[in-house]
C-alpha cells in the first residue's frame, strides 16, 4: 500500500511539468493541481484505512453492511451523478435550453420507481449482486450466467463512456495528454477497488458527491447574485441572448414514441444498473434501504435543478459561441462558468470536482462488474455456490484488477469515437436485460427458470441489434443513408419484448419447485427473516 | 427455518394483511409516479405551445419550467411519503410479527 502511494506521488512529479499544454483552458493551474492532489491524497488515506477492513466476502463487496441510509443516499448519488449529468445536462442546458431539464427528470424518475418496487426486496432477498434475487428460486447456473453478461455488458459500456469523457475533459481541462489522463483514472480507481474494496468505494463516493453538490450550489448562488437573486431575470437575459425558443421544449421530443422509448430506458434502466443496486447491500436492514433512496432522490434532484440554472448561467454569461467553439455538446458549459464567475482559482476548484466525479463513478462501476465476474460467474457458475471466503475475495481482486486494464485499454482504443451513445446503451440494456427478469422474479409466482434466461437473453440480444440498426450507428457512425431500426433508443421494443418472452415462456414451462419457493421467499421478503 | 414455522407466518392472518397492505401500496405508489413522469412526456409531445407560453404576461419564465421543476419535486415528495408510510405502518407490523413469531 505504501509503495503504491510512493509510486503515485513519483509519477505525478514526473507528470506534472508535462502538464502545460496549449489546448487547456486552465493549463498550470495551481488552485486545480493542489486540490487534485490533495483529493488524491485524502481518497488514498482512506484506500488505506479501508483495506485493513476489506478481508471477508461481505466487507469487501457490501462494506461490511456498515452504511447508513444517509451516507448511503450520498454514496447513491455520488455513483449516480457521472461526469455526463454535470457536464453534459449542464452543456446541454446552454446548448438547447428546456431540452437539458427534459433530460435530467428522465434520469432522476427511476429512483422512485427503484423505491416502490425493488430497494426493500432486493436488501432482503440478496446477498451481494441483484442476480442474487433473480437467483434465489431459480436455477442458479444458468439465470447467474446471463446476469453476468448483462451486468458486464452494462458496466463495460458505461466505465468506456466515463473513460474517454473524462480522458477529454483533464486533457482541455489540465493540458496532461489524453493516454496519461485515462492511466491516471485507470490507475486510481483499481487501487480504490483493489485495496479498499467497497468502503474506500463508498467513502469516495461520497466525498465526491459533498464536493459536486458544494460546487454546483456555489455556482448557482454566484450565478443568481448576478441577477438579483431573480431568477427571473436570469431567463430574461436568456431571452436577450439565446431567443425564447431556450426556454421551450424544442427538438428533442419531436415524435413521441422516442420520447417514451427514451423515458422507459432511462426509468427503468435506473432500476437495473448493477452498480447502483449493489450499493443497497451495503446497509443494514431493509429500513436503512428505503432511507437511502429517499436522501439519494433528493440530492439527485436539487442537483439537477442546480445544473438548469448553472447552464442558463453560461449562456449569459460566457455567450453561446465561446461554449461551442471549445468541447463538442457544450461539454464546457459548466467550467467556463466557472471561470466567468471567479476566474482561474474557481475554475481550477470544479475542475478538480469533475476530476472526482469520474473517480467515484468509474470506482463503483469496477467494484460492480467485479463482482458479477466473481461472485455471479466464478462461484454461482463455476464453483456452484460453493466457495471460501477468501478464494472468493482473491478472485475478486483479480478481476478488478482485469476490468481496470481493459477499461484503460478501451479507453485508449474508444479515444476519438463517437462515444455519446454508450450511456444510452448502457441504460437500454439495463431497463432490458436486468429490470425484467429482476422485477418478475420479485412479484410473480410463476416465473420460471426458462422464463427468465428467455426474457434476458430476448433483452439483451435486442437492445444490442436494435442500437446497432438504430441512427446513431447505423447512419452517424457506419455512414448507411437511412436508418432500419427508426427510434433512437430501443426500449420501447426491447424492454416490452423482454417483458412479454419471459411471461410467454414461463406460462408455458412449470416449475414447482419455484413456485412453493416464492410463498417461502415472501416471509424473508417483507419481514427480512433470513436476510443477511 | 423449518417447514412448520414457515407455513405458521405464511397463513397468519396478520402476515396476509401486511402482504397486501404492502403490496397495494407500492403499486399506488408506482402508478403515481408512472403517471406524472408520462404525462409530462405526453404534454411534451403534444402540449409543445402550452408549455412554451410565457408564465404571465410579459415574462421570459414558460409554464414548461415549473412545470418541469415541479416533476422533479414530485418524484422526491413521493419517496418522502412512502418512507413516512413505511415508517408509520410498514416496520411496526413487521416488528409486531416477528415478536409473535420470536424472530
Amino acid at each position: 500500500m505504501k509503495t503504491i502511494t510512493y509510486l503515485w506521488a513519483g509519477l505525478l512529479t514526473i507528470s506534472l511539468p508535462s502538464l502545460a499544454g496549449n489546448e487547456a483552458i486552465v493549463g498550470m493551474n495551481p488552485v486545480a493541481v493542489a486540490f487534485f492532489l490533495f483529493f488524491i491524497a485524502a481518497t488514498l488515506g482512506i484506500t488505506y484505512w479501508a483495506a485493513k477492513r476489506s478481508r471477508t466476502a461481505t466487507e469487501f463487496y457490501a462494506a461490511g453492511r456498515s452504511i447508513s441510509g444517509f451516507q448511503n443516499g450520498l454514496a447513491l448519488a455520488g455513483d449516480y451523478m457521472s461526469a455526463a449529468s454535470f457536464l453534459g445536462i449542464a452543456g446541454m442546458v446552454a446548448t438547447k435550453g428546456y431540452d437539458g431539464l427534459i433530460y435530467s427528470i428522465g434520469f432522476l424518475v427511476g429512483w422512485p420507481v427503484i423505491m416502490f418496487l425493488i430497494a426493500e426486496p432486493l436488501r432482503n432477498l440478496g446477498k451481494y449482486t441483484f442476480a442474487d434475487v433473480v437467483a434465489y428460486r431459480l436455477q442458479l447456473k444458468p439465470i447467474k450466467i446471463l446476469a453476468a453478461l448483462g451486468s458486464v455488458a452494462v458496466v463495460i459500456l458505461y466505465l468506456i463512456a466515463q473513460m474517454v469523457g473524462s480522458g477529454k475533459l483533464i486533457q482541455l481541462v489540465f493540458g496532461i495528454p489524453y493516454e496519461l489522463a485515462v492511466v491516471i483514472i485507470g490507475a486510481l480507481m483499481i487501487t480504490y477497488v483493489l485495496f479498499g474494496g467497497m468502503l474506500a468505494t463508498t467513502w469516495v463516493q461520497i466525498i465526491k458527491a459533498v464536493l459536486l453538490l458544494g460546487g454546483a450550489t456555489i455556482m448557482t448562488i454566484w450565478t443568481l447574485a448576478k441577477f438579483g437573486f431573480s431568477p427571473e431575470s436570469l431567463f430574461q437575459s436568456v431571452k436577450e441572448t439565446a431567443g425564447e425558443k431556450w426556454l421551450q421544449p424544442g427538438g428533442l421530443v419531436s415524435n413521441p414514441i422516442d420520447a417514451i422509448s427514451l423515458g422507459l430506458a432511462l426509468m427503468f434502466g435506473t432500476a437495473g444498473l448493477p452498480h447502483i443496486l449493489m450499493r443497497f447491500y451495503t446497509v443494514p436492514d431493509a429500513k436503512e434501504a428505503r432511507k437511502s433512496v429517499f436522501f439519494a432522490t433528493g440530492f439527485i434532484g436539487y442537483f439537477y435543478i442546480l445544473t438548469f440554472v448553472i447552464g442558463f448561467g453560461a449562456v449569459v454569461l460566457v455567450g453561446l459561441e465561446k461554449i461551442t467553439s471549445i468541447g463538442k455538446g457544450g461539454n464546457m458549459a459548466a467550467p467556463l462558468l466557472a471561470q466567468a464567475l471567479g476566474g482561474d482559482a474557481f475554475l481550477g476548484f470544479i475542475a478538480a470536482v469533475a476530476f472526482a466525479t469520474i473517480l467515484a463513478v468509474v470506482a463503483g462501476l469496477t467494484l460492480a462488474g467485479a463482482s458479477a465476474l466473481s461472485h455471479d460467474l466464478y462461484v454461482g457458475v463455476f464453483r456452484k455456490g460453493e466457495s471460501s471466503e477468501e478464494q472468493e475475495v482473491k478472485i475478486t481482486r483479480v478481476a478488478v484488477l482485469i476490468l481496470g486494464i481493459t477499461a484503460i485499454v478501451l479507453g485508449i482504443a474508444f479515444k476519438n469515437q463517437n462515444i455519446a451513445f454508450m450511456v444510452g446503451l448502457a441504460f437500454a440494456i439495463a431497463a432490458s436485460t436486468n429490470f425484467p427478469a429482476l422485477l418478475m422474479s420479485i412479484v410473480w409466482k410463476r416465473f420460471t427458470t426458462a422464463g427468465a434466461v428467455a426474457s434476458m437473453a430476448t433483452g439483451l440480444f435486442l437492445s444490442v441489434v436494435l442500437i446497432i440498426l438504430s441512427k446513431t450507428i447505423w447512419v452517424d457512425i457506419l455512414g448507411n443513408p437511412e436508418p432500419v431500426f427508426p427510434y433512437k433508443n430501443p426500449a420501447i421494443v426491447s424492454m416490452t419484448l423482454a417483458f412479454v418472452v419471459g411471461i410467454v415462456v414461463s406460462l408455458m414451462t412449470r416449475e414447482p419447485e419455484a413456485e412453493e419457493k416464492f410463498e417461502e421467499m415472501k416471509v424473508r421478503k417483507y419481514l427480512g427473516i433470513g436476510a443477511e | 427455518m423449518n417447514k412448520d414455522e414457515l407455513k405458521k407466518i405464511l397463513t397468519d392472518s396478520d402476515f396476509q394483511n401486511l402482504v397486501k397492505k404492502v403490496s397495494s401500496i407500492s403499486l399506488v405508489f408506482t402508478a403515481a409516479i408512472l403517471i406524472i413522469y408520462y404525462a409530462f412526456i405526453l404534454l411534451l409531445a403534444y402540449g409543445k405551445e402550452f408549455l412554451g407560453q410565457p408564465l404571465s404576461e410579459g415574462s421570459a419564465t414558460t409554464v414548461g419550467i415549473p412545470i418541469g421543476i415541479g416533476v422533479i419535486v414530485a418524484a422526491w415528495v413521493l419517496t418522502g411519503l412512502y418512507v413516512y408510510w413505511a415508517n408509520k405502518n410498514y416496520d411496526p407490523m413487521v416488528k409486531l410479527l416477528r415478536e409473535k413469531f420470536r424472530r
